[in-house]
């Protein structure tokens, strides 16, 4: 078979990955117009906005493996549907899907239908995850060690267990045929994805991303996280004095960003708006942040200057709120340095005290509770809390409560240092 | 509007051939696979045939700083490899005179440190190392690396199959010819350990696991010796129902030029008729020069695809030639290519 002879870079620079040439000098705006989300709460946008508006909590005894020799026992474990939503995969393809492909594709098809744009096929997809479908990485693990010379299923559980998998299964189903990106940066993996499609649709790269972050529940995650005794034996109480550590979770949070330009030509309901991201590296250690919290301080001022507002603008913070000791108290001390004279007039509350630590779905949930925010005009109340940390200046949420929220910005900091912050505006 | 410019300014690699990226060209040269070296199975009488990293004839003095000294075995390789490419930059980088960015890609990632927690875990996971998890994190590598050169400018873990490397390649490119950055670290490594070579014998029982790094460091400023230009990254064509491996190869080479008889191929193929059939069927008539490394070196997935890379830019920058194509027809994922040319070379763009 000849091949056609290629023509030049100039002409299809557009479809090459680089070089990729602006299409104007000036940045484009980004907007959102799908969201879906699977959590704890519930699968879908109106289950969670209810829970997340309420201060409703979503633990429960972990199931999924065996934690009996753990110090913590619970997490915030989703009741995954057995029936998917519409798809292109085959019977046996759906059969193969793992949990957190299942939990992902629940929340890409609630965005992408919201969206209501017609082909998927040109649309490039960033998602961000921690440790893709690891549960079959475990059982694999597992099956070499008790039975090193049964080769039965191994083949399938490794191919599926990688991330690059899942996300060609939720292209398969979904009809999405461009490039896929996949971002591993820890707890700010949803955050960066998210920060990274905004980068590319502000510079012109493309006209409408899908991005998202996502994970599920995992003993490998769960057995690490208590090694470091970072798991709470209690409650997860993000930022309250008493608080003794996290809680982990699964769930999945997706967008659909598009250029302004984009949505207006098409007459898209538009759900808010991208307006910043800012993302540094916290070198101070692998697993815990600077103790005055210098790179978070130093992220959420990059999303502000991003996004050309000042910290006296922000409405709402959806911190990162993590419920460790180390956490807690340097986010606040960053959220106190960032907001300055107006710290008393910023509102806190983390989502992780309703839903846990999603990990690489963190970011993502954290940036689409803002947006729900921003367009019920409401603030989510800290779950959890009885006592605040004292280090907080800022107001933590204590009730549902009705307020006017204009900007809000969504904190990740993760392993490794990654930090990532996106600002959020409403869009009227 | 033309073209942005993104030079490569330095490379580096650790690979089964050595320490630094003068041992991989020479292993390329010779062109005779490289020895391999038994690994022990657990359950297995037999072993499995591995391309480990040798051990370094002087132990590396960056080893010695505090986030390294009990770093996995990709986190040493990637910052070896990294330190090689900056060169005498680093100072640069460290001194806050350079606004650097990093990418690190891997596929596996570190996966002996993943396996040895997990087995930790099965046994009892009371006793299960914090200090082994930890390092369990696929950006583990990335953020020793920043740590090491003391910046703060956002690092990005790519995962994904073979192509992640080239998709790396491509977004740092993007990053400095839109001015975001003025230079970036891009690596790609991967670490040797029997559970990943177990898993390979499932899809193919001819290839050896190797592991290593290589990196590319990118900047919008040319270098004061030859000056190797990232030219383009293809798009990236992904597998699917749709989609097979022999079309989306095609595909890519349908966005590389259609070569000349004095240019270079670095291509993916492993060395064995199954598994290279869609890239040998994609790059049929290829009138230039051949190199599959992967035949000399092994597999290394991510970290591969970088040692391509370099073993790509060396050529150019050994006076070889004026154009070089580096082809993956990745694991599972994509196929993708990317072409680095002389920069005064008119097929450039």
């Amino acid at each position: 078979m000849e091949l056609s002879p290629p023509t030049s870079y100039s002409r299809r620079a557009s479809i090459v990955l680089f070089p990729r040439i602006p299409k104007s000098s000036s940045p484009e705006r980004v907007v959102v117009t799908g969201a879906g989300v699977v959590t704890s709460l519930g699968i879908g946008w109106l289950a969670n906005e209810a829970g997340f508006r309420a201060g409703r909590t979503a633990f429960r005894p972990v199931t999924l493996f065996d934690v009996s020799r753990q110090r913590a026992k619970t997490a915030a474990e989703i009741d995954v549907p057995a029936e998917l939503p519409e798809n292109s995969l085959s019977e046996k393809a759906r059969s193969r899907l793992d949990r957190a492909t299942r939990i992902l594709l629940l929340a890409a098809h609630e965005a992408w239908a919201r969206a209501s744009l017609g082909s998927s096929e040109n649309i490039p997809v960033v998602l961000g995850t921690t440790s893709g479908g690891m549960a079959l990485g475990e059982a694999y693990s597992r099956q070499t060690l008790d039975r090193p010379k049964t080769n039965w299923r191994q083949a399938t559980r490794l191919a599926h267990y990688q991330a690059q998998l899942q996300a060609l299964e939720l292209g398969q189903a979904l009809g999405f045929k461009s490039q896929v990106t996949i971002l591993a940066n820890a707890c700010a993996s949803g955050a960066n994805a998210i920060g990274y499609a905004f980068e590319m649709l502000r510079h012109g790269n493309a006209d409408v991303v899908m991005a998202g972050g996502y994970d599920a529940l995992c003993q490998l995650t769960f057995a690490g996280f208590d090694s470091l005794q970072a798991l709470s034996c209690t409650t997860c109480r993000p930022f309250d004095a008493r608080r003794d550590g996290l809680s982990l979770g699964e769930g999945a949070a997706v967008l659909i960003l598009e250029t302004l330009d984009h949505a207006r030509k098409r007459n898209a309901g538009i759900l808010g708006e991208i307006a910043g991201y800012g993302a540094v590296t916290d070198t101070h250690h692998l697993t815990q942040p600077h103790p005055e919290g210098a790179a978070a301080y130093l992220s959420m001022q990059k999303a502000c200057d991003c996004a050309r507002v000042t910290s006296a603008q922000i409405d709402y913070v959806n911190a990162h709120g993590t419920a460790t000791i180390q956490n807690d108290a340097t986010e606040a001390l960053a959220i106190n340095r960032w907001a300055g004279a107006c710290a008393a007039k910023v509102s806190v509350s983390s989502s992780k005290g309703n839903v846990g630590h999603l990990l690489g779905g963190a970011g993502a949930v954290g940036a689409l509770t803002c947006l729900m925010a921003l367009r019920g005009q409401w603030l989510p109340p800290q779950a959890g809390l009885t006592e605040p940390e004292p280090l907080c200046q800022f107001q933590l949420v204590r009730s549902p409560t009705d307020a006017r929220v204009t900007l809000a910005a969504a904190n990740s900091f993760g392993f490794g240092g990654a930090n990532a912050t996106l600002i959020l505006r409403r869009w009227p | 509007m033309s073209a942005p410019r993104v030079y490569v300014r330095g490379v580096g690699a650790v690979s089964p051939a050595g320490w630094g990226a003068a041992a991989l060209v020479a292993a390329l040269e010779n062109a005779v696979p490289l020895p391999t070296i038994p690994l022990a199975r657990p359950g297995w009488d037999k072993t499995v045939a591995t391309r480990p990293v040798p051990t370094p004839a002087t132990r590396p003095a960056f080893l010695q700083h505090a986030r390294l000294r009990r770093a996995g075995p990709i986190s040493q390789y990637a910052v070896a490899a990294g330190l090689e490419a900056l060169g005498t930059d680093t100072a640069e980088v460290q001194a806050g005179h350079l606004k650097l960015g990093i990418v690190v890609c891997v596929m596996a990632g570190g996966v002996s440190y993943s396996r040895r927690f997990f087995e930790e875990v099965l046994r009892d996971p009371l006793t299960a190392s914090p200090l082994v998890f930890s390092e369990t994190v696929f950006n583990a590598p990335a953020s020793h690396l920043a740590a090491f050169l003391g910046i703060d400018t956002a690092g990005y873990t790519v995962i994904g199959d073979d192509g992640a490397f080239l998709q790396g390649l491509a977004m740092a490119a993007q990053w400095i010819a839109q001015g975001d950055l003025a230079a970036c670290l891009v690596v790609g490594a991967e670490e040797v350990d029997w559970i990943v070579s177990d898993a390979m014998r499932l899809f193919d029982r001819s290839a050896i696991q190797s592991g290593g790094a290589g990196a590319l460091y990118l900047s919008g400023k040319a270098s004061d010796n030859a000056s190797v230009q990232l030219s383009a990254v293809t798009d990236s064509f992904n597998y699917s129902a749709d989609q097979n491996r022999t079309k989306a190869a095609r595909g890519m080479r349908a966005q590389l030029p259609n070569g000349a008889a004095g240019e270079l191929l670095c291509s993916g193929e492993r060395g064995s008729p199954r598994a290279d059939r869609a890239e040998r069927s994609a790059w049929e008539g290829w009138p230039g020069l051949r190199q599959t490394p992967r035949t000399i070196l092994g597999e290394a997935f991510v970290a591969s695809t970088a040692w391509q890379c370099v073993a790509a830019c060396q050529w150019l920058r050994g006076g070889l030639g004026t154009a070089a194509n580096v082809s993956i027809v990745g694991a599972n994922q994509q196929a993708i290519g990317a072409r680095f040319v002389l920069s005064d070379d008119p097929r450039s763009l």
